[in-house]
């Protein structure tokens, strides 16, 4: 078995207008490995995840996804829904939860890719449509519980409080049974206790589901703790790449964050 | 004290009123006899019935603003009708058993008229179920939707008239007619939302009106089609009042269908889709659903019922004519849409009920009909957004196993 990265992203190229928001990315992901992209705000990360999940078409450059142990595809240009069909699955920055959905029905809608039922299945609700849909509840309450959202199922989204809306929104996405996980500031608006969890989750979803993460976040101390690699953006260019430990003395990345040093 | 506060607000309103409406309402100028008349009297009815209606309005959103510091308070969910429904099945099924029965001996209980007048409303209830399809469970905001409507009655009404085509082949053909409308719109128009998207189904609607009124060789114009047979019932003749039961029981067979349907779609694949697109369409893609597809299907869905009901409507009124499919009308089964309650089946049916039977019954005021119409949608919005029976979510309960969690059958 070959050791593919699971995502390998070449010289992506994206402009708005006269504006290059990107400007030649290239970036990998390995099997399992937990990648943090980070960068002063404005430097084209959430813009890179756009990019390669098909939001927005990339001016150029080549995106590759190679599901593990299968065959590797190029993912220019295809539609979001094809994109998550492929096997990767995103979060957003502003949650994007369906409000009006319970709990349980969010996730359920992230098996939408994966089970085939139409209308006239629907209607008819035939063995096998019962047998679909009994699997997609059942799936969906598991990966509740891996969350620990299992005790309110049948709340409605909205009611939830902030931080849970975040772990709902990483369960609904792991339920496309994705093998890379993009999740843009997971830990946005978190208290250090909120945070905390979220890293046993997101090392959870990686070690038992075998999922690679690819993460944008702001918070350091998460970021040097959970990711395997980091990649360091500014002005819509890859700065830095490195283990935390690396980028953690990379002068380029002190003056990115930073500014300037005036005695230097 | 606090009696006072809430007195004070009511009186300056009603001086205000009295104020006003002096000139008018208390001068008049008899120009017989020269002399100016007062009428005091109209003054103090000015005076009492503002500021009667003032107090209730003020005690009444009181009410309502104390309800919602109490939820917030006990952090209760607020006990809708939807939701007790929903808690209850046992209470829905005994009114839905209720209606039935009463829905069956409709007919033989009253008159020709009242018949002739339940299976139009029923008829309205299927097109609200039909449009909420579109509009409550996908979201697209369809102002055009008597296009349809008027392409399943055109079906039947065309089809007979050349080629002597029957009730019972032409509805299937209706429906899928609409249906074909509806994709055919849906192409070019999914992309566009919310706003955009109503105003060009408007146009649709209007254009497709338009088309009808105009092209004299094809839709024989203003002065529509007349004569189109009654459907038939395996070759018996029917006098007028067989004609209409029979009419109203097929209404009626179709009103049970289409809940069934719908019902059924609605915790379904599509179903969760259709909802999640409404709720947040970029986060519905990016969990895997193919937006136009399944936008397409909705809107194609509703389209067809929408046909469906127009070869009913043609075979029941023997008469089509353009003026029967203005934006009045899709403005009516948007407003049963909306009054019932967005997604609500039992909500929906009540509104158009209400909404097609009360005007009927109420002719005497029949001047003031969009006056009632539009305060009781104002009101409506102010007191109950959720609309009459809120839509409720289904609910799952689990059970704990070794192997992991298990659905309970209930």
């Amino acid at each position: 078995m070959s050791m593919e990265p699971v995502l390998q992203v070449r010289g992506l190229t994206m402009t708005f207008g006269g504006l290059r928001a990107l400007d030649n990315v290239d970036l990998h992901v390995e099997r399992e490995e937990i990648v943090a992209l980070v960068g002063p705000n404005g430097a084209g990360k959430t813009t890179f995840f756009n990019c390669i999940t098909g939001i927005y078409p990339p001016a150029s450059g080549d995106i590759f996804l190679a599901p593990p142990g299968g065959k590797r595809r190029r993912i220019n240009g295809l539609k979001m829904h094809t994109v998550t069909e492929h096997g990767m699955a995103r979060t957003f920055q502003n949650i994007h939860i369906f409000p009006a959905m319970t709990v349980l029905e969010n996730v359920m809608v992230g098996r939408h890719c994966r089970t085939s039922s139409g209308l006239l299945g629907a209607v008819l609700r035939g063995a096998g449509t019962l047998r679909e849909e009994e699997g997609i509840v059942n799936k969906s309450y598991e990966i509740l519980e891996t969350v620990g959202l299992d005790a309110s199922v049948n709340e409605l989204a909205i009611n939830l409080p902030y931080g849970a809306q975040r772990r709902l929104e990483i369960a609904r996405a792991v339920a496309t049974d994705p093998f890379l996980l993009l999740l843009d500031e997971p830990a946005a608006g978190m208290n250090p206790q909120e945070t905390k969890e979220l890293e046993g989750l997101i090392r959870q979803i990686r070690n038992g589901k075998k999922i690679s993460i690819l993460l944008i976040e702001h918070d350091m101390k998460l970021v040097m703790s959970i990711s395997d690699r980091l990649c360091v953006m500014d002005y819509g260019e890859k700065i830095a790449e490195g283990t935390p430990a690396e980028i953690r003395g990379n002068p380029i990345v002190i003056e990115a964050y930073l500014g300037e040093d005036p005695d230097a | 004290m606090k009696n006072l506060t809430a007195l004070k607000q009511p009186l300056l309103v009603s001086a205000w009123f009295m104020f006003l409406t002096f000139p008018l309402m208390v001068i008049r100028v008899n120009t017989i006899e020269n002399v100016v008349e007062w009428r005091w009297r109209n003054m103090i009815w000015v005076g009492t019935a503002s500021f009667l209606l003032t107090f209730l309005w003020r005690y009444l959103s009181d009410r309502r603003e104390a309800a919602r510091k109490e939820a917030e308070r006990t952090e209760d969910h607020e006990q809708t009708l939807g939701r007790f429904l929903a808690g209850r099945p046992e209470v829905g099924r005994y009114l839905s058993v209720g209606a039935m029965i009463l829905a069956l001996i409709f007919p033989f209980v009253f008159s020709t008229y009242q018949t002739n007048i339940m299976a139009t409303a029923l008829m309205y209830a299927v097109l609200g179920l039909g449009l909420n399809i579109v509009v409550g469970q996908a979201g697209l905001l369809n102002l055009g939707y008597v296009a349809f409507y008027a392409a399943g009655a055109y079906s039947y009404a065309l089809l007979n008239h050349h080629f002597g085509i029957g009730f019972w082949t032409a509805l299937p053909v209706g429906a899928v007619v609409g249906a074909l409308f509806g994709i055919l719109l849906g192409f070019p128009v999914l992309r566009l939302r919310g706003d955009y998207l109503a105003i060009v189904t408007l146009g649709f609607g209007e254009i497709t009106r338009l088309v009808l009124e105009n092209w004299n060789d094809f839709s024989f114009g203003p002065s529509g089609i007349s004569n189109i047979p009654r459907p038939g019932f395996f070759g018996i003749a029917l006098d007028i009042r067989g004609a209409t039961i029979y009419l109203y029981f097929l209404v009626l067979l179709l009103c049970l269908a289409t809940v069934f349907i719908v019902n059924r779609l609605q915790n379904s694949r599509i179903g969760r889709a259709w909802i999640a697109i409404r709720e947040d369409e970029t986060a519905s893609q990016a969990m895997g659903i193919d937006g136009t597809k399944t936008k397409l299907t909705a809107f194609a869905l509703g389209a067809f019922w929408a046909g469906m009901v127009g070869v009913i409507f043609a075979a029941k009124t023997t008469f089509i004519n353009p003026a029967s499919f203005t934006f009045l009308e899709s403005a009516m089964i948007l407003s049963i849409v909306v009054l019932g309650g967005i997604g609500s089946i039992p909500g929906i049916i009540t509104a158009a009920l209400f909404l097609i039977l009360v005007p009927e019954y109420l002719r005497a005021f029949s001047n003031y009909r969009m006056l009632i119409f539009g305060s009781v949608m104002v009101l409506m919005m102010l007191f109950r957004p959720q609309g009459i029976v809120a839509g409720a979510r289904r609910t799952y309960t689990f059970r704990r196993r070794k192997s992991g969690p298990e659905l309970e059958r209930g």
